[in-house]
């Protein structure tokens, strides 16, 4: 592998400095640095940080090779600017023995675009009753930390509180998706006063919050830590803060799309805004920004969740839950967080690579843009505004809220240890 | 022919007297031809029609020294052109009490033009009993008949020419009674 | 009025009383020896009915006939979406057949919604109900069998429902019927009142331009119609209320309870009744029950709805055009 100088980069949205890769680490970092030998990359005005890490995508394969692979879900992650994504566990057959946990790793090191950590499953094909081989995903050559029968709530509290306790002997950690079950049977949005007028079954905030104080309880006293999936309410802040004051172990994640829309855009009944956990209030979301900026929330997160396209093209009821996120995650941090003076772009690296990467234990990834570290980097246009076309997506799915939707920030070339995934944009 | 500010330069042919004489004339007219108008019965088309009816079943009533049945016809629904404008307003259809089933009866509209109204209004007609015969009564023919259809009681025949309007304008309705010849705005 | 009828709160107050009007006009149709008008000759319209309601398919069916339009009934049951074809293709293969418009009932809120703004077909969209979400027609031939009632036939024409004083009660949780009256009787004017237990209330009913009681008692004694809403049995087995007993006596009405209402107020019932669980056989059966009523006013309803959507070569404007000739 060549050497590389990324030449006047806004390290972590800094002074522009000359960063040189040389193989798969950074050599050095400094100003007027030689091009010698070197491919130069011109980042007059752009932004560099370190490879995004995604600690909630759904890559589908094995099993749903009709919306996404692992090929083209880590396309669309380089595409993104991510460097490692965790890849959830509710494939077919489910992420719950080594076997599966170990396929999915393996097409994602072949590919090579993006470093691929599978999740593996807390019970049994998501079914909450018995817990599947944690240990054994734990110590096959994937190496899982993280657990979670996300898509699904682990909702009996006996079963949640023996995987938090079973997980301490690796250090894993259980990422919980929040959702009472009785209280959400039949919901389809958000419960307040949109889903009154539109008729569609409500999901109402109490189904996450309850999950989240009971697993914060449950998390303090066997002396685990927990993982809080894609938090959505106000009241979730809340708990989480209350349990981050009380010395709890929780770190919490926020999806993009929770940071930017509200359940009025179902007034459209485009499914392209059904997601789950809902869209919920403009309330909600002022919290959740407010969260993410003073650390309540850790980390974002995308769910990005790709559905073909007959799924989406239906009436509400019948329609997928999810949302793709790789691709417009950094532009949706941006206008949402960045545009408005909640975090600079230093925040920006710590919530959607350090933190994720600390919580999933990826190594070499979230590491400081330093001399001897691996470079793992993402350079970014801040000044960019666009509208956001999917077909212009990698992923293979185009089920995106945003489509026609101006956003700024666009990633102009990712390196996952030193090569080039992604290059003025374009995919390698 | 819908505001009065399009036809400033319309000029009156009949004014409140004459129509007056002529709704009397056709209400002589009437009786004689139908012998006594035993089992006459008027039927205006909405708007102005319902109004020259009443006033026409008055004066048969002054004539004959009996009530004549009036009511009236919506042809909205029978219209041939519906699709050409965005659906119109219904209008009231008044059939009276004893239907029409061997009657004559006497339609009445304000003008005769294409003649299209009254093969609508013989349309209806049909779809609600069998006369025993159909006449028609109209406060002006202005000619240029579309269809093979004709009058049988003529308040005034107007030549014009398909430049020109026809405003027929009645005191229940517009305050006062007169008929008005323009020129069609050139603006269409 | 808008090129589809899919929510009663599209409608503006002059849509709603041209329709009411329009429809008194239709409702003598049916009094004459021959019920037909050639007004939709030439117009296809289908029946596309994912749910089973046979009093409302023949309800548009007999308005769509009466006005000479062709009629393709289309039932879920045993077709091709029961092989899983969807909802966008269901309606393409009709349309292919040359379609003016759909008449949608569909379990799922807002499919009717979808097949009007998502450039599946160019038909006019009409909803026939949607889950639990709105059914238009429903509240026009309520709002139009309480003006005939409480103000009369001719006397009506051209009025609103300005200070009528009307009560739901019953399931507004799952109630497409509640939605669209709140919407259009607000529009036009009354005042409405819901009464449930709370269980039976959506949550964020607070911003519904009605006021919410759970005590039936207190509003009947000033209400000039009073709907009692259809209470599924499946409901008290999810806990909404205890039992049958219990609901009919808290909110059920009998004799006792109507004859404490103001002498000309009238029972409205959407249909199909629950006799026994949310009204007597003794109130179904009394003259102050406009049930049957209803029923005939449909007709008429949908006659309306469909001449202004489909008589002309766009919907209808509100303010009626004047003459030409």
């Amino acid at each position: 592998m060549s050497k590389i100088l990324i030449r006047g980069a806004k390290v972590l949205g800094g002074e522009p400095q000359d960063v040189l890769i040389d193989g798969g680490t950074i050599a050095e970092v400094g100003s007027g640095l030689s091009a010698e030998g070197a491919e130069v990359v011109e980042a007059e005005g752009k932004v560099l940080l370190p490879g995004l890490v995604d600690l909630h995508t759904h890559l589908r394969e094995p099993g749903r090779e009709d919306s996404e692979t692992v090929l083209t879900g880590t396309r669309a992650a380089a595409s993104g600017g991510y460097t490692t994504v965790f890849a959830m566990a509710n494939t077919f057959p489910v992420a719950d023995t080594a076997g599966v946990v170990e396929q999915v790793w393996r097409l994602g090191k072949e590919h090579g675009y993006c470093d691929v950590q599978p999740i593996g499953a807390v019970t049994v094909g998501l079914e909450g009753r018995k817990l599947a081989e944690l240990g054994a995903m734990h110590e096959s050559a994937a190496g899982v930390t993280v657990f979670s029968d996300d898509g699904k709530c682990v909702h009996d509290a006996v079963i949640m509180r023996r995987a938090l306790e079973y997980v301490k002997a690796f250090g894993g950690v259980v990422a919980q998706h929040a959702q009472e079950p009785r209280l959400t049977e039949g919901a389809e949005m958000n419960e307040g006063i949109v889903s009154a007028e539109l008729g569609l079954g409500g999901w109402p905030a109490v189904a996450e919050e309850s999950i989240i104080a009971r697993d914060v309880l449950l998390a303090d006293h066997v002396g685990s830590r927990v993982h809080i999936c894609h938090l959505s309410t106000a009241g979730s802040v809340e708990i989480v803060r209350w349990a981050k004051s009380r010395g709890i172990a929780v770190t919490a994640e926020v999806t993009p799309h929770h940071l930017l829309l509200t359940d009025e855009l179902v007034r459209t009944y485009n499914p392209v805004y059904k997601v789950n956990p809902p869209l919920r209030t403009e309330r909600d979301v002022m919290a959740l920004r407010e969260a993410l900026a003073d650390g309540t929330i850790d980390i974002v997160a995308t769910d990005h969740a790709p559905h073909p396209h007959e799924d989406k093209d239906c009436e509400w009821a019948a329609a997928a839950m999810g949302m793709v996120g790789l691709e417009t995650a950094l532009s949706v941090v941006q206008e949402t967080m960045v545009d408005t003076g909640l975090l600079d772009w230093a925040g920006v690296a710590d919530r959607m690579s350090v933190k994720p990467a600390q919580i999933g234990q990826a190594t070499g990834h979230g590491r400081p843009v330093s001399a001897g570290e691996p470079a793992n980097l993402t350079l970014v246009d801040t000044a960019y505004r666009g509208l956001v076309e999917p077909a212009g997506f990698a992923s293979r799915s185009r089920n995106t809220p945003y489509e026609g939707r101006e956003l700024p920030g666009r990633v102009t070339h990712t390196w996952l240890r030193g090569k080039a995934t992604l290059v003025d944009g374009k995919l390698t | 022919m819908d505001s009065h500010d399009t036809h400033s330069d319309a000029r009156p042919v009949l004014e409140g007297p004459d129509i007056a004489r002529v709704l009397t004339r056709i209400a002589h007219e009437i009786v004689e031809r139908a012998k006594g108008a035993d089992d006459v019965v008027l039927l205006g088309i909405p708007t102005r029609g319902v109004f020259l009816a009443r006033r026409i079943a008055d004066k048969l009533e002054q004539i004959t020294e009996r009530k004549v049945p009036c009511g009236s016809l919506d042809i909205t629904m029978y219209r041939d052109d519906l699709r050409m404008h965005p659906p119109r307003a219904l209008a009231r259809t008044e059939i009276p009490g004893d239907g029409l089933d061997g009657k004559l009866v006497v339609l009445v509209d304000d003008v005769l033009f294409s003649g299209r109204t009254i093969r609508a209004a013989l349309d209806a007609l049909n779809d609600i009993g069998r006369p025993r015969a159909v006449q028609l009564a109209v406060l002006v023919d202005r000619g240029h008949r579309e269809l093979p259809i004709r009058a049988d009681y003529v308040g005034k025949n107007l030549p014009t020419s398909l430049r020109e309007t026809v405003k027929v304008q009645l005191a229940e309705e517009d305050g006062r009674d007169t008929v008005l010849l323009g020129a069609k705005p050139t603006s269409q | 009025m808008q090129r589809h009828l899919i929510s009663a709160a599209d409608l503006t107050r002059d849509d709603a009383v041209l329709i009411l009007d329009t429809a008194e006009e239709m409702a003598r149709v049916a009094d004459r020896p021959i019920k037909k008008l050639p007004t939709l000759r030439g117009r296809t319209i289908v029946n596309l009915f994912f749910e089973d309601s046979t009093r409302t398919r023949i309800s548009f069916e007999a308005a769509e006939k009466r006005l000479s339009a062709d009629v393709i009934n289309f039932t879920a049951k045993g077709s091709s979406v029961s092989k899983g074809e969807s909802l966008k293709d269901t309606a393409q293969t009709l349309e292919a057949m040359g379609v003016d418009a759909v008449v949608i009932r569909h379990g799922a809120s807002g499919a009717p919604y979808r097949l009007a703004n998502s450039g599946w077909i160019d038909a006019v969209v009409v909803n026939a109900g949607d889950g639990t979400h709105q059914h238009p027609t429903q509240a026009l031939l309520d709002a139009f069998t309480m003006r005939r009632r409480l103000i009369g036939p001719d006397a009506g024409l051209g009025q609103d429902l300005e200070g009528k004083r009307i009560t739901l009660v019953g399931d507004v949780l799952h109630s497409r019927v509640a939605r669209s009256n709140v919407d259009l009787l607000h529009t036009l004017g009354a005042e409405v009142t819901l009464v449930a237990p709370p269980t039976l209330l959506p949550v964020g009913i607070e911003t519904w331009p009605c006021e919410v009681s759970y005590d039936l008692d207190s509003t009947l004694t000033k209400s000039d119609a009073v709907m009692m809403l259809r209470v599924q049995r499946e409901r008290m087995n999810a806990a909404f209320f205890p039992t049958e007993r219990e609901y009919s006596r808290r909110y059920g009405l009998d004799g006792d309870r109507m004859a404490r209402m103001p002498e000309h107020a009238i029972v409205m019932h959407p249909g199909p009744m629950v006799r026994g669980m949310e009204i007597t056989a003794e109130v179904a059966d009394s003259d102050r029950c406009t049930v049957v009523e209803q029923v005939a006013n449909g007709v008429s309803i949908r006659m309306a709805v469909l001449y202004l959507l489909l008589g002309g070569n766009e919907p209808a404007v509100t303010h009626p055009r004047t003459e030409e000739k």
